[in-house]
């Protein structure tokens, strides 16, 4: 099986290369060797959940000397963490492929960057040097820049260049945190695995400090943390529907995936020293998050900022584990709280992923307007249309028996045993969130029917095939959530293990 | 076979899917689906009330997920208080779903009015069985969806589409607080299976003021759920769904989950220190009961006097499980079932003949639909609480605990009372005597598959009191019971005191509608500021729209413009500054640095410029300045 990983990251890549050469007038030809090269990826990658044993730790390595002059190896692996983001990312890109079936301006650049960036995605999730990681972390920003600025709507400009300088600047702050990382550690090092068991920086408290706000700026902003939030609504509301999709279900995992990864097992102590506040900025997140959503007009924004809210959550659970660390007692609410917030991220991923879907779909091909009160009535008009927002709806203001509700309910019983009181302010977030959802039901689809939409079309079969598969997921994983979190479990438990 | 009882919850839910994607094309575009899983599951719940009765027990738990190394597990168990509820359900849910074959014939949407009434079915059921409060409150909140979907189901009308989120998000307050009482009780006992979280409460790992706040935060989803005061203000507007929904759902089973939550988590509130949380659970409950019937009887609209007397009667059960008479609240949950869910099929009966909810459009439909008549007075009797019917035994008892707890509840049940017999007798006089006050209206019977269920109803009105009478040794209290709240025993004095209650209240509605002994007018002058107060519903919605609603509008709005200039104006500003910085550097780059290398440019040039004077190229100069040279180093050796 050596040899998987780098097959399932490079496989996108090699597709978006030979789309570089086919002719400009054969567009099929290139969309289908794009869907090609990302369902052989999603298939392997599916060879590789099957594959994985729960509790081997990180498994399907691959290591290869590539500078050894500075110590930097090509190191890949995955975890229970790694995992199920590497088959959400799969399973999106191969979604994303299908939605653009119809995107027609430069198909060929369209297709390349969007398969660059599925490579760098993957690569990130894998890594497990940090040179490579950070070198695949700056290739996801350069085609969504692309995919932004060329492809994007009307303010696309002012958004790619915000979207960019923004994660640009915390990717020098990370850099510089890896620095300090890799200086310190004796070997200098960049294997992440390495620097956890050697702990570097536990004796110098200011560097760790430095270091881990490093680490926090970079991975906060693309989380994003409130307050440095701001450069999401922009991006999703200008990106073409596909990388609003990628941007929300993947590049936004990377920045907790961080959190995870590097910061909690590789400062905790400093991490734990700062919990509270980084906990404070969470909840900060979620209340607000819900109710900017709610105020507003514009469909793709209020799903932006309930992407805000949803993420508050996953730091709240990340948060609550950072405030456990080296307090056995409360290993089991940190575990909990570890497996809502990885949950969360899987959940949100396909859920909100759902959800920019369905706004593309009423406004690419059919209403060409995302204002909540121009609709009205479109229930009676587009049954299964409303049937499946209404269930990504529901998900996102977390129902039992759907995704949403799993990740929420873990994440708060987790926190609760850690921070209290915050956890208990966090909770209100959830009725905001059901009365934004609702109201937005209730102005789109319920009420009169409005004459002016009269002639809207239902779904189509393609429409069919991106959104069905992502509401079944919802309801499998949202009443079985036991093989999924299984899988997350397994590698919690060892980073709880490790921080006791 | 109480096994297999998860069944009964599976086969609605089947039922539902099967409806969502064969739509039309279902046996009975759905209906047949729906009433065939429904009474499959009633049987089986017959069948499990009968091992119930013979002394089985069933209590099971699957891993849902695993943490650490700690299961978080699911499961279901039935003992007699689940085996009455799932009777409840499937009977009177079997009657409702066959009465909406009539009731919905020609609906737009007919095939999924029953899919979602066989979802709720599915997850009612699923509340009653879980024996641990992850499953229950998955299904607290499933149903609490369905209750979303079914008043909504109209939803071309923006009340409906209103009254639908305003139950979603009035009851998720109260879930909420539930919610964290959940959290609360996971956090001290480490689990959420009721019987550990009782054995827990019993050895005292959660006990006192603790034990107390949870009690009462688990009690707060039941007050959004059971619409008690202060979140009851959606179930009124809930009636803008079918009639067989608010029979259903917001009659005799899901509102009646959060007395069934009471119930079902009873060690919890009675561990508390002198039985605190209970006294809350019965003030709330008693102030509920007598408000909602003072609206009760101010109601043109002959749902939402259904609506306020469901809020009341639900008030009572509360009363009854808080003054420790758990089998009195349990008791009254089930006979409310049936006489409840009577009384507004039979008020859908008139509707669809009457095309109106008016009830001062009406009159005179005594003769016209008989059997509607018939029924409706036997279910007003029964709520009434006039025996032998079965509201009767259930409220004597409630009042009968409150007496021996607390005088002022008491007076506030006695109270009620009155008013309960009043206000529905009001309403019969106003619907079926007289003479009929809309004229444009073709009144008719109904269909036999309405009336054949309004008849089995109005038969279990009649007899199912009987269950908890003192005759054959009260049967019921032997059957669901709680240690240390056994109640009162049965007072012949006292029920004759209740009786006369509420003859009284149907005599004065009789004085008052019928024989127009007193006038109605005359009554509200006398009544005067109290009346305009009940008219407005204690002004509870207006409350809520100045201090909840609005402001909440209000801060997000802010928010809003806080994000775009506040937040995103300091990210623009830094990105202002820079782009200002840059400029800056743009005018040091041009004069500074480059102007030093001009400078130094500059200076090379003019200095050659001006050198260029000495370089003629005529020896002449060269030897005069070499001739000069020399006198002057000659003259300088001379001086020194």
């Amino acid at each position: 099986m050596s040899g998987i990983l780098s097959l399932i990251i490079f496989l996108p890549l090699l597709g978006g290369l030979i789309i570089l050469f086919i002719p400009k007038s054969a567009d099929r030809v290139m969309k289908q060797i794009a869907l090609v090269a990302s369902i052989v990826s999603l298939l392997l990658s599916l060879v590789l959940a099957a594959q994985f044993s729960r509790g081997g730790g990180m498994q399907f390595e691959e290591r290869y000397s590539w500078i050894p002059s500075i110590g930097v190896n090509y190191y890949l692996a995955v975890d229970g963490l790694s995992l199920p983001l590497i088959v959400l990312t799969a399973v999106l890109s191969v979604l994303s492929v299908i939605y653009s079936w119809r995107i027609d301006v430069r198909l060929k650049e369209y297709l390349f960057l969007f398969l660059l960036l599925e490579t760098g995605m993957l690569g990130v999730f894998a890594a497990l040097d940090f040179f490579l990681f950070y070198v695949f972390w700056e290739i996801t920003l350069v085609p969504m820049y692309f995919l932004i600025g060329i492809w994007g709507g009307p303010r696309r400009e002012y958004a790619a260049i915000k979207f960019f300088l923004f994660t640009l600047v915390g990717s020098l702050a990370m850099l510089l945190a890896i620095l300090i990382m890799y200086f310190n550690a004796e070997p200098h090092t960049f294997s992440m695995l390495e620097l956890i068991r050697q702990q570097p920086l536990a004796d110098t408290p200011l560097l760790a400090a430095l270091a881990f706000w490093g680490f926090f700026l970079s991975f906060a902003i693309k989380v994003p943390m409130w307050p440095f939030h701001t450069w999401l609504p922009d991006a999703h509301v200008e990106a073409p529907t596909a990388a609003s999709v990628i941007l929300a279900g993947v590049l936004l995992k990377m920045g907790t995936y961080g959190f995870l990864r590097i910061s909690l097992p590789m400062l905790p102590e400093t991490f734990k020293a700062y919990a509270f506040f980084i906990a404070v900025l969470a909840l900060l997140g979620i209340v607000y998050g819900a109710l900017v959503a709610m105020a507003q007009t514009d469909l793709k924004k209020l799903v932006a900022y309930s992407s805000v809210n949803h993420m508050g959550y996953v730091m709240l659970g990340t948060a609550a584990a950072a405030g456990a660390v080296g307090d056995p007692s409360k290993a089991a609410a940190a575990a909990t709280a570890l497996n809502g917030a990885v949950f969360e991220m899987i959940a949100h991923g396909v859920i909100t992923g759902a959800l920019f879907f369905v706004v593309g779909v009423i406004y690419d091909y059919r209403a060409h307007t995302r204002g909540v009160d121009e609709f009205g009535g479109l229930g009676a008009k587009l049954p299964v249309y409303t049937g499946i927002t209404t269930i990504a709806m529901l998900a996102s203001l977390g129902l039992p028996g759907l995704m949403g509700f799993v990740a929420e309910f873990l994440v708060f019983l987790g926190s609760f045993g850690v921070f209290p009181y915050l956890t208990a302010v966090a909770v209100t977030g959830v009725i905001f969130t059901a009365a934004m959802f609702l109201w937005t039901i209730q102005r789109i689809f319920l009420g009169a029917p409005n004459p002016r939409w009269a002639t809207l079309p239902d779904m189509d079969a393609r429409e069919k095939l991106t959104l069905v598969p992502l509401a079944v997921l919802m309801i499998v994983f949202g009443l079985f959530p036991k093989p999924l979190l299984d899988v997350i479990n397994a590698a919690m438990t060892s980073l709880v293990t490790a921080l006791r | 076979m109480l096994q297999y009882a998860w069944v009964i919850p599976v086969l609605p839910f089947i039922g539902f899917w099967w409806i969502i994607f064969a739509g039309r094309r279902a046996p009975g575009q759905g209906a047949y689906v729906a009433i065939g899983a429904m009474l499959g599951a009633a049987l089986l719940s017959v069948a499990a009330f009968i091992e119930v009765l013979r002394g089985a027990r069933y209590d099971a738990s699957v891993v849902w997920a695993t943490v650490l190394n700690r299961p978080i597990e699911v499961g279901y168990q039935v003992d007699p208080l689940t085996s009455v509820m799932l009777l409840v359900v499937t009977v009177v849910g079997s009657l409702i779903f066959i009465y909406s074959i009539g009731y919905m014939q020609g609906d737009l949407r007919y095939p999924r009015f029953f899919a979602y009434m066989s979802l709720f079915a599915s997850s009612m059921l699923l509340l009653v069985l879980g024996n641990n409060f992850l499953t229950l409150y998955a299904g607290w909140e499933l149903v609490g969806l369905c209750s979303y979907l079914l008043i909504g189901f109209w939803f071309e009308r923006p009340a409906a589409a209103r009254a639908s989120m305003k139950a979603f998000v009035t009851t998720r307050v109260g879930d909420l607080f539930m919610f964290l009482g959940i959290l609360l009780i996971f956090l001290q006992l480490g689990t959420l299976n009721f019987n550990e979280i009782f054995s827990g409460v019993e050895t005292g790992r959660l006990a006192g003021g603790l034990l107390t706040l949870a009690a009462v935060l688990v009690f707060g989803g039941a007050v959004g759920k059971s619409a008690q005061v202060p979140l009851h203000v959606w179930l009124p507007d809930a009636m803008e769904g079918p009639t067989p929904v608010s029979a259903l759902i917001h009659a005799a089973t899901m509102v009646a989950a959060g007395v069934y939550l009471v119930a079902r988590a009873y060690p919890l509130f009675f561990g508390t220190p002198g039985h605190e949380a209970l006294t809350v659970v019965a003030y709330i409950g008693g102030i509920t009961a007598i408000m909602a019937a003072t609206i009760g009887v101010v109601q043109d609209d002959i749902k939402r006097v259904m609506a306020y007397s469901t809020i009341s009667q639900l008030g009572y059960m509360m009363m009854g499980l808080g003054v420790l008479g758990f089998t009195a609240g349990v008791f009254h949950l089930m006979t409310h079932a049936f006489f409840k869910a009577l009384l507004f099929l039979a008020a859908g009966s008139v509707i669809h003949a009457m095309h109106t909810n008016d009830i001062k459009q009406m009159g005179g439909l005594a003769k016209i639909m008989p059997i509607t008549y018939v029924t409706m007075v036997i279910g007003a009797l029964a709520l009434a609480g006039i025996p032998p019917f079965a509201g009767f035994w259930s409220k004597d008892e409630i009042l009968l605990e409150a007496y021996h707890y607390d005088q002022v509840l008491y007076a506030l049940g006695a109270a009620g009372a009155f008013l309960t017999a009043f206000y529905i007798f009001r309403m019969i006089i106003y619907t079926f005597t007289g003479s009929l006050r809309s004229h444009p209206a073709h009144p008719h019977e109904s269909p036999r598959v309405m009336t054949v269920p309004l008849v089995i109803l109005a038969f279990f009105s009649t007899v199912i009191g009987l269950a908890g009478a003192p005759w054959w040794d009260n049967p019921f209290h032997h059957f669901v019971r709680f240690e240390g709240a056994e109640g009162a025993a049965f007072d012949f004095e006292f029920a004759l005191r209740s009786t006369a209650i509420a003859g009284l209240g149907v005599l004065s509605a009789l004085v008052v509608y019928h024989w127009r002994l007193v006038s109605a007018a005359s009554l509200r002058r006398a009544f005067g500021p109290l009346y305009i107060a009940v008219v407005h519903k204690y002004y509870w919605d207006e409350l809520y729209q100045y201090a909840v609603i609005r402001p909440v509008v209000w801060a997000a709005r802010r928010l809003r413009t806080f994000d775009v200039y506040v937040v995103d104006g300091a990210v623009n500003a830094i990105g202002v500054v820079f782009v200002w910085f840059s400029r800056l550097y743009r005018v040091f780059d041009l004069y500074v640095v480059d102007g030093v290398v001009n400078l130094v440019a500059w200076t090379a040039k003019t200095m050659g410029g001006v050198l260029r004077y000495g370089q003629t190229g005529r020896p002449q100069n060269y030897l005069l300045i070499i001739a000069l040279g020399v006198i002057a180093l000659v003259v300088v050796g001379v001086i020194r």
